[in-house]
C-alpha cells in the first residue's frame, strides 16, 4: 500500500484538520465527536441540513458543507458509518431552533446510527426528520435485501435541499423536497480497479486487468456482474440504459414522525423516466478516473439521452462521491421540475462545490 | 441462586477477553459475506467499555448495562454499534435499579434486549442475523422457567440454544445488512453477528457457572 498518510489511526482526523485549515472562512471542524460544520452556524431562522457517512468519498460529505448546501457533516472511519454521538452533537451545534433534517444514505449501519441520533435529538426537544437516499439501480430487490444503496443522488439532494434551507423552507417542506429528489434520481456505478482502505492495507477486491465490475457500490461492494472490459461508449450505453429503462421501484422506508414521536413506515415508488423529462446528468469519478475520461462518457450519455427524449438541462461532471483511489465512474440522472431546478441554480459556497457567489 | 452485581461485572470483563480472542475469527466470518470489520469493531468497543468500567462498576446492574450500551454505541460503529448498543441499553432498562438478578430478571432483560435489536434492525428469525442466535436463547430461558430449572442449568441450555441458532445460520440466505446484497452467495457461511451474540451468551453461562 502506497498512500499519502502518516499513522493509520490519524488518517481521518488529519484530513479533517487539513480541511479546516484550508477553508477557515467556510467550515470549522469539531473533534471528539468528529464533525464538520458551517463556520457561520447556527444560521438564524434556517432549518439545518446534516449528512454523513464513512470517510473515503470526498468531497462528499465534509467538502459539501457551506452556504447553500450542508450545515454539518459527520465522517466515520474510512467506509464505516459514523456513530450517533457525532450526529447528535452536530445537530446541537447547528440547530438554530428551526429543526434539523438528516439526509442518510441507505446502508444498514448509516441508517441505524442516524436513527439512534434522531431519537437522541428528539428526546432533547430538537425537531428532527430523516430522509433516506436509495438510488442505486444495480440493486433490484428491496424485499430480500437491505434495499438500494444511496449513491450519486445524495450529492444532488444535498445541493437542492441545502438551497431550500437558505430560501427559508420549513423542516417539513425540506423533508418533502428531499423525498421528491430521492424518488426522481437513479444511479449506477462501475469500477475498473479496486481501492485500498488504509486500515486494511490491501485492495478491497481483486479485479483482473482485462475485466470490470458493473453496478459496483461506493465501498467496493460487489456489483451486478463482472465482465470483460469494453469501450467507453459501450459501458456508458449499458449503464445509461439500465438507469433510463429502470422499472418503477417500490420500497418501505422508516421515517421519524415528530408529532407522534415514533418511527413510521412510508411507502415510496420511483416514477419511470419518460420522453420529454428534464434531467440533471451527473457523471462522477470514483476517484482514480481522470476528469478527461468523464467527458468521453458524458459525450455518449448526452447522445443516449437525446435519443430517449430526455432533455439534459444541467450537468455535473467530476469527482464528487468517490471511493478512495478506485478507477471507475458512476452516472446519475435526476428528473427535475422547476422547484428542483431553481434550487440547483441557487448560489452555493462549499470547499467542493461553488457557484453564484 | 442469583446473579450478583459482581457476577455481572465479571461477565462484562470476560466478554472483553473473549471478543479480543475471537476478533480475527469474527472478522474472517464478516469478510466472507460482509465488509470484514466485525471483529475489529467489537474488540474496539469492548476495550472502550473496559477502560470506562471503573467509573460505573459500583452502580446498580441496570445502570451498568445501560452504560455499557452507551459506550458501545459511540465506539463500535457500523451496524454492530447501534445493535449491541440497543441490546445492552434495553437490557439495562428492564432491570433498572436492581443489585442482583434472578433467572426471571435475566430472562426479562434478555427478552427486552432482543426486542430492541429486532426493532432497530428490522430483522426476523431466519434473516441470517444475530437474532437467529438470540431469539432461541430467550425462548429456551422461558421454557426453563416453566420447567423450574435452576439458574446455572438454564444459562447453559440458553447458550446451547444460541449455539444451535448460530450454526443454523450457515445454510441461510441473508436478507438484512450488507450480506443481503450477495443473495444466494451468502449461503454456506456462518453469520458473524450471530456468532458474536453466541459468544456473549456462552461467556455469561461460563462466568456464572458457580454463581
Amino acid at each position: 500500500m502506497k498512500k499519502l498518510i502518516n499513522k493509520i489511526d490519524d488518517v481521518v482526523p488529519e484530513q479533517l484538520d487539513g480541511m479546516a485549515k484550508a477553508y477557515p472562512d467556510i467550515i470549522k471542524v469539531h473533534f471528539n465527536p468528529d464533525f464538520v460544520y458551517r463556520a457561520d452556524a447556527p444560521v438564524k431562522g434556517k432549518v439545518a441540513l446534516i449528512s454523513g457517512g464513512g470517510s473515503g468519498h470526498e468531497p462528499m460529505h465534509g467538502g459539501l458543507v457551506g452556504m447553500g448546501m450542508l450545515h454539518a457533516a459527520c465522517p466515520g472511519a474510512v467506509f464505516t458509518s459514523p456513530t450517533p454521538d457525532q450526529m447528535h452533537e452536530a445537530a446541537r451545534m447547528v440547530n438554530a431552533g428551526a429543526g434539523v433534517l438528516f439526509l442518510v444514505k441507505n446502508y444498514t449501519g448509516d441508517v441505524m446510527n442516524f436513527e439512534m441520533a434522531a431519537e437522541l435529538a428528539a428526546a432533547e426537544g430538537i425537531d428532527v426528520q430523516n430522509i433516506l437516499i436509495d438510488d442505486d439501480v444495480a440493486v433490484k430487490d428491496s424485499l430480500y435485501t437491505a434495499g438500494r444503496r444511496g449513491v450519486g443522488t445524495t450529492v444532488l439532494a444535498e445541493k437542492i435541499v441545502g438551497a431550500a434551507s437558505e430560501a427559508g423552507y420549513s423542516l417539513k417542506q425540506m423533508a418533502d423536497l428531499a423525498r421528491k429528489v430521492n424518488v426522481n434520481g437513479r444511479s449506477m456505478g462501475m469500477a475498473i480497479t479496486s481501492c485500498t482502505v488504509p486500515a486494511a492495507g490491501k485492495p478491497t477486491f481483486d479485479l483482473p486487468d482485462d475485466e470490470m465490475e458493473i453496478g459496483i457500490g461506493i465501498h467496493g461492494e460487489p456489483g451486478q456482474k463482472r465482465m470483460k472490459m469494453k469501450t467507453a461508449d459501450e459501458i456508458t450505453e449499458m449503464m445509461a440504459l439500465s438507469i433510463i429503462e429502470d422499472p418503477p421501484y417500490s420500497r418501505t422506508v422508516r421515517e421519524w414522525d415528530k408529532d407522534k414521536a415514533e418511527w413510521v413506515d412510508v411507502e415510496l415508488t420511483d416514477p419511470p423516466f419518460k420522453a420529454g423529462d428534464q434531467v440533471i446528468a451527473f457523471v462522477n469519478s470514483m476517484g482514480g478516473t481522470p476528469v478527461s475520461e468523464l467527458f468521453t462518457v458524458y459525450r455518449k450519455l448526452a447522445d443516449i439521452c437525446d435519443k430517449k427524449g430526455l432533455k439534459i438541462v444541467r450537468n455535473l461532471i467530476g469527482p464528487y462521491i468517490t471511493s478512495l483511489e478506485m478507477q471507475g465512474m458512476s452516472i446519475t440522472l435526476l428528473k427535475v421540475d422547476d422547484e428542483m431546478l431553481k434550487f440547483w441554480d441557487a448560489p452555493v459556497k462549499t470547499p467542493g462545490l461553488r457557484w453564484g457567489v | 441462586m442469583s446473579i450478583s452485581r459482581d457476577d455481572l461485572v465479571n461477565w462484562v470483563k470476560n466478554s472483553v477477553e473473549i471478543l479480543h480472542e475471537n476478533s480475527e475469527y469474527l472478522t474472517e466470518l464478516d469478510a466472507a459475506i460482509g465488509d470484514g470489520d466485525h471483529g475489529i469493531n467489537m474488540d474496539r468497543g469492548f476495550k472502550a467499555v473496559l477502560a470506562k468500567l471503573p467509573d460505573f462498576e459500583d452502580k446498580d446492574i441496570g445502570t451498568i448495562l445501560k452504560t455499557v450500551g452507551m459506550t458501545l454505541l459511540s465506539t463500535v460503529g457500523g451496524a454492530g454499534g447501534p445493535l449491541y448498543g440497543t441490546f445492552y441499553m434495553r437490557a439495562g432498562m428492564a432491570v433498572a435499579g436492581k443489585m442482583e438478578l434472578s433467572l426471571e430478571d435475566w430472562t426479562a432483560a434478555l427478552d427486552e434486549a432482543v426486542k430492541g435489536v429486532v426493532m432497530r434492525g428490522k430483522a426476523e428469525l431466519g434473516d441470517k442475523t444475530m437474532v437467529d442466535a438470540l431469539k432461541p436463547a430467550v425462548d429456551a430461558l422461558y421454557k426453563c422457567i416453566d420447567e423450574k430449572k435452576p439458574l446455572e442449568e438454564s444459562l447453559q441450555i440458553s447458550a446451547d440454544a444460541a449455539k444451535k441458532g448460530m450454526v443454523d445460520t450457515i445454510p441461510l440466505v441473508a436478507r438484512k445488512g450488507r450480506a443481503s446484497y450477495l443473495g444466494e452467495r451468502s449461503a454456506g457461511h456462518q453469520d458473524p453477528g450471530a456468532t458474536s451474540s453466541y459468544l456473549l451468551l456462552k461467556t455469561a453461562a461460563d462466568t456464572w457457572h458457580n454463581g
